[in-house]
Order: C-alpha cells, then structure tokens, then sequence
C-alpha cells in the first residue's frame, strides 16, 4: 500500500507539475486599485497572453508604504517577489539594500536582454539611476507637478481665463483679484513638500539636499531652507493668512475641493488628470507650474513623483530572464504610450512620447503635453534629477508639520524651514549609520 | 484567617497553569525580548546588517525635545480620553439605571458604538467634522465658528478625543450599569427614607460602593488611550498639525514603518512598556488602597 501511496505521488507530481516546469512564475507586487489596478492587469494579461515562458502574476499588496513594507518583511522571510514597486521616495532605501535588490541594468546584462538606456527620457531616469549612468530600477508610473486652473472661478471673478500664469508673481496678482472678488479658495494644494519645496528646489536649479540631492553619498545634508526656498514659503504662508492660499491637508485632500469647483487653483501632479476630466463640471486648464521671475536658471526642470520597479536578489537565473522580458514589454512603445494616455502618467521613452504624439492624442487633449514638455526643457543638472535621501517619507512628515506652522501663523518661513532642515538631518544621520 | 487550597504533588499544578505561561510566552515574553533585544541596534531595514550601538538609540530618543513632547502629548491625550469616556458613560449609565420602561432598548442602543473598529470610528468622525462637507462643520459655520482641525491643534486633539472616547463610552456604560445594579436597593432606599437627595445618595453610597468598577475602568481606559486609538489617530490626523496629535504609540509606527528605522522604533516599544508597567504598579498600589470591595 505504501508503494502503491509512493507510485500514485510520483504520478500526480509528474501529471501535474509539468505546465509549471514550462512556464517560469514572476511574481510581481505592486500598490495600485482602482482604475489603475485594472490597468495594471491588463498589462499584465497582454504579456502573458504574449509569450508562453513565463507567467507573470501581479499581487495589490496595499499602498506605497505598505507595499515597501510587505516588500521588506518578505525579504526577511526569504519570501520576496521577483518584481517590487517602490515609490520614489524610498528610492535610497533600496538602493542602500544591496543584497536584497539586483539592479534593473545588472538584470538585463546577465539575461541577455536588449536594453537602451539613452531610449529613456533622461529626467525620468535620471530618478532612478546611480550617479555612474547606470539604471538601478525601471521608472513605471511617473508625474510631475503643475497648475491647474478653474476657468470659470476666473470668469466669475472677472478675470481673463486665459491670464498668464507662468510666474508666482502673476499668480500672486490673480489672488488678489480672487480675493478681492471674495472667491472663498482662489488658491490650493496637494502633496505640499514634493510641489512646494522639492520641486521649487529643482525648478529653481538650487540644491535640496548637498552631493547633488543625496546622489552622491549617504552623507547628504538638507539645505531646502536657503533663501529661494524661504522666500517661496513665506509668500505661500502670507496668501494663507489672508486667506488666498487654502490649506486642506497633507496629501491630496485638496483635490476633491478643486474638483468640485470650491478652489480655482490648484497645484496637484499631472497625473490629476483623468479624475479631474471625469469630476469637473466646469471650463479647466492645465499650465506649467509657475516660477518665481527673476531667480537665475528659472525655470529649470521639474522632477518626477510616482512609483518605479525594483527586481530583488535571490531569484532562479529563469527568474530573472522574464524579469527582464517583461520589463521591456513595459518599455516598448506601444504598452508605454497607451499607459500615458490612459493615466496622464508620463511616458517614460521617447518613442512612447513620439508614438502618442503621432497618434493625435495631445491635439485632441490640449494640456497633456504639458507635464512631459515641462520636464523635458532643459537637460537636468545635480539640483534637478531627483532626490536621493534616506528615511525620506518620514523626512516629508517632517516637512509637512513645519509647513503647517507656517500656514497657521505660528511660525515664519526661515524658522519652521530651518527647524525642519535639522530635525531631517538627525534622520539622514540614522540612516547613514544603519546603512555603513 | 485566610485558607489555602493545596495541591499534593508539583505535575498537577504545572499542568494546570502551563497554557497560560505557553500563552503569555509566546504572545508576550517573545516579542517582548525580541524589542528589548533590537532596541540595542541600529539594523538596516532589510536585516542585512546591525550595529550595537548599547543605550544609543535611547539616548537619540530621550535627547530629542520633539519625543519629549510627545509624552505630554499621550498624557493629556489620555487623560482626556479616559475622563471623557468614563463620564459620560457614568451619566448613561445612571440614567439608564433609572428608567423603569424601555431599558433594554436604552441599553442595546448604547452598546453599539462599541462594535466599530477604531479606524471606522475616526473615518466616521473625520466625515461629520470634515472641512469642505462635513456635517457638523457646517452647523459650525452658520453659527459663526469656522472649524479648522486641519491647522488648528486644539481642534485636531479635540476631534480625536471624541472619536476614541465615543465608542469606548459603551464599553464604560455596561460596566458602570452592571456596577450599578450590584447596589443593594435597600442601601438606597434607606437613605432615601433618611432624607438624603439624589445628589447626595450618589456622592456619599453609589460612588463609593462603585468605585471597584470605577478602578478596573480606569486601568482599562488609560491602556486604551495608549495603544488602540493608533487607528483613530492614523484615520484622522496622522499626528498632526504640526505634532499636536502624535501620541507614542503613533511615533513608533512612524519610525518603524514610515522611516524603516527598526532599532528607534524597539526602543520605543521598551519605553511604552516601561509606562505601562509603571502606570499599572502605581494604580494598584495608591489607588486600588482607596477602592472598597
């Protein structure tokens, strides 16, 4: 009975394990719902519908943070996924881990994969690439900040909808006429420190953090509270005490009051776009996020916000060969296109931004070039590639509270911004240590 | 004198109380080492490497004036919570204790808060106090006052206190009730007959006779007010403005899942169980001697 037990084991495993001995499993984690969600598997479907290798299966594993979380216990546990999506901010964390992540460029080589890096959009990227020219993770879902206008709030004030915009200097005077036309919210926000420091940073070409933004070392120091940055803040905290610039919260609270047409402007990532074309009941346009005039090197570039993926150690070689075959399906022209045009994410090569703008998509949807012309302008420089800073999401937490001392009158801008500078580099020293 | 149940042998009684030392050492000796032990390091997130760095994350902790602070913070955080939730459960339940018609109907009304979780509690409080549709901001609003939790820190702790207490009350109220009911009426009514008034009964019979119920609330309370409101917190304000609502138990989800910074984060968890262990020895041994049982 035994051997009969033995036998009937060795049968089922041979019957039944055979489709997965073809097929290699690519387990990939990633933080979308929703609409995004559905994108995400459709991505999916179409590569695995595409190719007879490999299967590739996606996991929602909860937000950003709890993605990276979940990303990390597992690593603990010798359970890591094949693919990880880590938001930019964590970007040092990862890189910091050197065994626990194969870098994108490394995978690709050892797989034998084609792979151009220059094919690319170099401020997308450059996020994501070590200060060598080497790309560490692939950028997947990508924004940048811009200035989204109610047009109708501007009519109703008597103003032109179709005022410039381009500098804080013109949007300080179209304020005025809000208010003065007793507009109850002429002006707010999301995602406060990302729009309002790290990007007026890069946008500025002025420096964020020392060694290039943290690209050049652990041993970056915080320098957001030099004078374009105080100056910036404290015009921000005068409209919000007289009641120009509208505080609704820490992420994007303040987007459900632009688009229920409460608020007629709103600095939010272009990737506000599909909920806000669905929402909004009223006349909306999209402009470049607005400068200060007169600062040298203005306007830079913008930096990105989003999400990219991160291929962890540990894997079969097989493994790591559909990594890299899905990770230039993500790439390829036509996949990356569609995304950006279904998400209003930038696309991350050029041919994608080339295939879009051949398919008619940016005539028929004025605007959406925006983003991409905005941080394509210029070639970035050490201040305008991104931010490389450890503990960095609790560095914002950081920022978000001193922030909100200066909207709420308790504080001016060089004290909170000072403040906030030290408080974060006691982080950058912790994660400088735990990372020697 | 006092009279002892022995057992004969030594396997019986090991037997016997075996799953609660199985139990507390794995729910709690475990873990509760395994936090002692990395409060000693500063790891990387991923478990590559660790640095002893002894009492030095202490030291980072305790130096800091924003940590300090938070101690102030959870202390009037708590107090609030525990007052609030365990008066007006009083006031119910005295009330409650009173009605003659409908009581059952009264009581499982009252209970039912109780089933919220934390997280739902805050997000349902978040929505009435909400600053653009909120509810009650906007009876605010047309009586002159314009509610701002998201700037104004006194508003902020406020909300949060009655979004903790709120679902605790029925908790309270059923003990309180239960506490209640245990009073002998004759007690009452013998005062009663004495000429002693409503007021007077209550200070000088209900409270005293009650004050075992009132004490194990108390425990209770101010344990809750330090580790289950973290969904409340995290729902509503996510310690903010400013650090106005960032009670401990919110700063060590904050280094450890936000910062990844393993090593202050254990620390933490060695501190709050130092407060813990000392707020419950204190409240055994000054105030349980003013309890009578």
């Amino acid at each position: 009975m035994n051997r009969n037990f033995a036998l009937l084991a060795t049968a089922s495993t041979v019957l039944f394990s055979t489709p997965a001995l073809a097929q290699t499993e690519i387990e990939f984690w990633h933080a979308f719902t929703g609409r995004l969600g559905e994108l995400v598997a459709a991505q999916v479907e179409t590569f695995n519908g595409s190719q007879s290798d490999y299967v590739v299966t996606a996991s929602h594993k909860g937000n950003y943070s709890e993605t990276l979380n979940a990303g990390i216990a597992a690593f603990r546990a010798g359970e890591q996924p094949d693919i990880l999506m880590v938001f930019e901010v964590g970007t040092a964390t990862m890189m910091a881990a050197k065994g626990a992540i194969k870098p994108v460029y490394e995978t690709m080589a050892d797989a034998g994969a084609s792979f151009d890096p220059d094919g690319y959009i170099g401020s997308v990227k450059g996020y994501y690439t070590s200060s060598d020219g080497q790309m560490l993770s692939l950028p997947f879902n990508s924004s940048t900040p811009v200035l989204w206008v109610n047009r109708d709030a501007l009519t109703a004030a008597g103003i032109d909808p179709d005022v410039d915009l381009s500098t804080w200097q013109k949007v300080g005077a179209v304020l005025d006429s809000l208010k003065a036309a007793g507009h109850a919210c002429p002006l707010t926000t999301a995602w406060q420190s990302w729009i309002h420091l790290e990007n007026l940073s890069a946008y500025h070409n002025v420096p964020f953090a020392t060694k290039d933004n943290g690209f050049g070392g652990v041993d970056t120091e915080l320098t957001f509270n030099g004078p374009v940055q105080v100056a910036h803040i404290q015009a921000m905290g005068d409209w919000a005490r007289d009641g120009k610039f509208i505080y609704k919260g820490r992420r994007n609270e303040g987007g459900a009051d632009f688009r229920a047409g409460t608020c007629a402007l709103f600095t939010e990532s272009s990737a506000g776009y599909a909920g806000i074309k669905s929402e909004a009941t009223f006349a909306f346009d999209v402009r470049s996020l607005p400068y200060w005039d007169g600062t040298d090197g203005a306007p830079q570039n913008t930096i990105i916000g989003g999400a990219s993926l991160w291929v962890m150690a540990g894997q079969s070689d097989e493994e790591y060969k559909g990594v890299a075959a899905f990770l230039n399906f993500l790439s390829s022209p036509e996949i990356q296109a569609k995304w950006h045009q279904d998400t209003g994410y930038l696309p991350i090569t050029q041919a994608a931004a080339d295939l879009t703008a051949s398919q008619g998509f940016y005539d028929a949807n004025p605007g959406t070039d925006i983003a991409v012309k905005q941080m394509t302008a210029k070639e970035p420089t050490g201040n305008s590639k991104g931010l490389r800073l450890g503990s960095f999401d609790q560095i914002r937490g950081i920022i978000d509270e001193e922030l909100e001392a200066v909207w709420s009158g308790d504080k001016d801008a060089q004290t909170a911004l000072d403040s906030a500078v030290a408080r974060g580099n006691e982080l950058l020293r912790r994660f400088e240590q735990a990372n020697r | 004198m006092e009279k002892r149940v022995t057992f004969k042998g030594i396997w019986l009684p090991l037997l016997l109380v075996l799953p609660q030392v199985v139990v507390s050492a794995v729910f709690f000796f475990y873990p509760a080492g395994q936090a002692i032990w990395q409060s000693l390091f500063i790891p990387d997130p991923f478990g590559l490497s660790m640095q002893y760095v002894g009492l030095g994350n202490f030291e980072y902790l305790l130096s800091n004036s924003y940590y300090r602070a938070s101690f102030v913070t959870t202390a009037v955080f708590s107090v609030l919570v525990t007052a609030v939730s365990m008066g007006i459960a009083l006031y119910l339940a005295l009330l409650a204790d009173r009605l003659i018609k409908g009581s059952g109907v009264y009581r499982t009304l009252l209970i039912w808060p109780y089933a919220v979780a934390p997280a739902v509690a805050g997000v349902l409080w978040l929505f009435m106090f909400n600053t653009r549709i909120g509810v009650v901001t906007w009876y605010l609003g047309l009586l002159g006052y314009d509610w701002n939790h998201v700037l104004n820190g006194g508003e902020a702790m406020g909300l949060v206190v009655v979004a903790s207490s709120w679902g605790r009350i029925s908790y309270n109220f059923l003990f309180f009730l239960a506490g209640l009911q245990a009073i002998p009426r004759s007690v009452i009514e013998a005062a009663a007959i004495d000429g002693a008034h409503f007021w007077t009964r209550i200070r000088t019979i209900v409270l005293p006779l009650l004050s075992p119920t009132t004490f194990f609330l108390l425990v209770v309370n101010i344990v809750y007010a330090f580790f289950e409101t973290f969904g409340v917190i995290h729902t509503i304000t996510s310690g903010g403005p400013q650090q106005s609502t960032t009670i401990l138990v919110y700063k060590v989800y904050s280094d450890g899942f936000v910062g990844q910074d393993l090593g202050s984060s254990a620390a933490q968890s060695v501190i709050l169980l130092v407060i813990v262990g000392l707020l419950t020895v204190v409240q055994f041994k000054f105030i349980e001697r003013r309890v009578h049982y």
